[in-house]
């Protein structure tokens, strides 16, 4: 019996096969991924680092609370926006990689069109968003006077508000706040930004015919697996930013 | 009904339990997220009060079982990680481990830093100043007053 094992195992590491029964490009994909997670896990420990570290830090219902065309206050909705067409995007992709095991070019093309269109529409919010945060005019008490200011790397105007002349204001904040909020969901729409750009190769390829003459669509689930980590990314900064 | 079923009709029926696998996966990430959404409203209507440190932090913590319950899901279902093998889905996993430290570590030493600055490395005692997005029993009208954009 226990040769048996030895022997089995042996066969497994000695070569001709792969021991995980997975192709080498999706098996480094994977490790890609994995190296980049903990790219991403440093960025937002750090976020989290100096967060720990201040006594105060922003209210993120305060400062992410508006919805284009609505006027007034609408804390998380236009995050949850952003939230559901990443995670419906992430659904088309995983339906293009199971027609792709069908062969199903008409398919494949179908669902990456869709996964194409939930991209661009993310990266649209995200645009907006930041235009939104960056431009805007929030009245800031800085040594006794008011000044405006929008959110940006250097500026921060969510402190903690204080009564001014029998008004409401805001005082400047950690000033922290924008350089992590831009560095990390910028970082993160360059992922899906390239993943956009990369499932744009993938539809163009399946359109050349290109996969069905390779006899497999394999391409096609390791763009996926670079889709899905862009959209488990996501999971957490929305987690990170925009919930607690 | 025979009981001898065709190749196609197999690969069909089991084309059918795979997309109704990954629409369950999506109709589980989108209850996730309406929950994880209803717990940070939560959060926002009770900070318009003054809320027990305590309570805060517990929801915290829900939001983050449901985070990790999504990242789940969308690794094993979406990824199909959990279709492959074994020692493959460990030589992924086991390096992940590596994060339980890392959050702790550097969470820690945040803390620890916050604290050292507030007693000045210890010489002097803390004192803490009450700090919230916003001053208890606000005067109506007050809120409105500095309003922009």
């Amino acid at each position: 019996m226990e040769t048996a094992v030895v022997q089995t195992k042996q066969r497994l590491w000695s070569g001709g096969h792969s021991p995980f029964k997975v192709s080498y490009g999706k098996l480094m994909m994977w490790y890609f991924l994995m190296s980049d997670s903990f790219t991403f896990g440093a960025f937002l420990i750090s976020y989290g680092t100096i967060r720990f570290s201040e006594n105060y830090w922003v209210d993120h219902n305060y400062v992410f609370n508006e919805f284009p065309g609505v006027h007034g206050n609408a804390p998380l909705a236009f995050v949850s926006l952003m939230t559901f067409i990443l995670i419906f995007s992430s659904v088309t992709m995983v339906l293009a990689v199971h027609q792709g095991h069908k062969m199903n070019k008409k398919g494949v093309e179908k669902w990456l069109f869709l996964t194409i269109l939930g991209g661009l529409a993310f990266l649209g919010c995200q645009a907006w968003e930041w235009t939104h945060l960056i431009t805007g005019h929030h009245a800031v008490l800085v040594d006794g006077q008011i000044q405006y200011w929008g959110t940006t790397m250097s500026h921060n105007p969510w402190g903690p508000r204080v009564m001014y002349e029998g008004g409401l204001i805001n005082t400047p904040g950690p000033i922290a706040f924008g350089g992590y909020f831009f560095g990390i969901t910028g970082f993160h729409g360059f992922h899906v930004f390239t993943g956009v750009i990369v499932n744009i190769v993938m539809l163009i390829k399946t359109r050349m015919g290109h996969f069905q003459q390779r006899g497999h669509y394999e391409m096609i689930e390791k763009a996926g697996l670079y889709w899905h980590f862009v959209d488990l990314v996501w999971v957490f900064v929305f987690l990170c930013f925009y919930l607690i | 009904m025979s009981l001898q079923t065709s190749p196609q009709v197999l690969v069909h029926a089991d084309d059918e339990a795979k997309v109704k696998r990954i629409w369950n996966a999506f109709w589980v990430l989108l209850i996730l997220t309406i929950l994880e959404l209803a717990c940070g409203l939560t959060i926002y209507k009770l900070d318009l009060g003054d809320p027990a440190y305590s309570t805060i932090l517990s929801i915290k913590i829900v939001i983050i079982i449901f985070t990790l319950a999504k990242a789940f899901y969308i690794i094993s279902i979406f990824m199909h990680l959990g279709d492959e093998n074994r020692m493959m889905i460990l030589s992924i996993g086991i390096p992940m481990c590596l994060f339980i430290w890392f959050i702790v570590a550097f969470l820690a030493d945040g803390n620890s830093f916050r604290n050292l600055r507030n007693t000045d490395a210890g010489v002097r005692k803390y004192e803490p100043k009450e700090v919230r997005h916003q001053p208890l029993n606000v005067p109506p009208g007050a809120e409105n007053k500095y309003k922009t954009d």
